[in-house]
């Protein structure tokens, strides 16, 4: 049916919305990982973090005095969900929902 | 939506697809993320030497070039020392 249909952008989109003001990392595709409070999200997966932490600050001091952010989601590689907010079976479920049986 | 609206008139840094860092003050953006910097400088950081500023003046960024706009604590900002600090530059974007 037309209205199950629910392309997956749109799908993560939703899951993002829903994890707003979580503590996410995002790993991004130059190899920096930022920790930080997913303040918001759009249709482009573009992220917004608070309170940010770069790991490794040692190697990578570049961001020191940079508190909040807003980061490109063509440029993300992957974002370290906290797995408490997340409700694995309904994404299981709506993952699969109109995928060829 | 996650916009660029709040940072209009902050102080930010810029990391670029390529590994550079600028900074400025945004004066605007748009719809593709499109950004342009007044009071510009470029931050190239090196292991031998402090990091050297170079200056850029009003500075036009396309979107496609952005990886991450970060807002400035000028706090922070004065507190440190900039020729004190030896690190790798960043490294490029790789797919």
């Amino acid at each position: 049916m037309r209205h199950n249909f629910c392309p997956l952008g749109s799908l993560i989109f939703s899951v993002f919305k829903t994890l707003t003001d979580q503590q996410v990392t995002v790993e991004l595709k130059n190899d920096l990982s930022i920790t930080g409070v997913l303040k918001s999200v759009d249709q482009f997966l573009n992220i917004r973090l608070d309170s940010i932490k770069v790991l490794d600050e040692a190697r990578h001091p570049h961001m020191m005095a940079v508190k909040n952010c807003f980061i490109r989601g063509s440029v993300v590689r992957y974002v370290q969900l906290p797995s408490e907010h997340v409700d694995t079976q309904l994404l299981e479920d709506a993952t699969r929902r109109g995928a060829p049986t | 939506m996650s916009s660029l609206q709040g940072y209009v008139d902050r102080r930010v840094l810029l990391i670029l697809q390529d590994g550079r860092v600028i900074v400025g003050v945004m004066a605007g953006f748009d719809q593709k993320s499109n950004v342009v910097l007044s009071d510009s400088k470029e931050r190239i950081y090196s292991i031998d030497e402090g990091v050297e500023e170079i200056p850029l003046g009003l500075y036009l960024v396309k979107g496609d070039m952005i990886v991450l706009i970060g807002e400035l604590d000028d706090a922070v900002e004065q507190a440190v020392d900039l020729a004190t600090i030896h690190a790798e530059p960043i490294p490029p974007i790789r797919y």
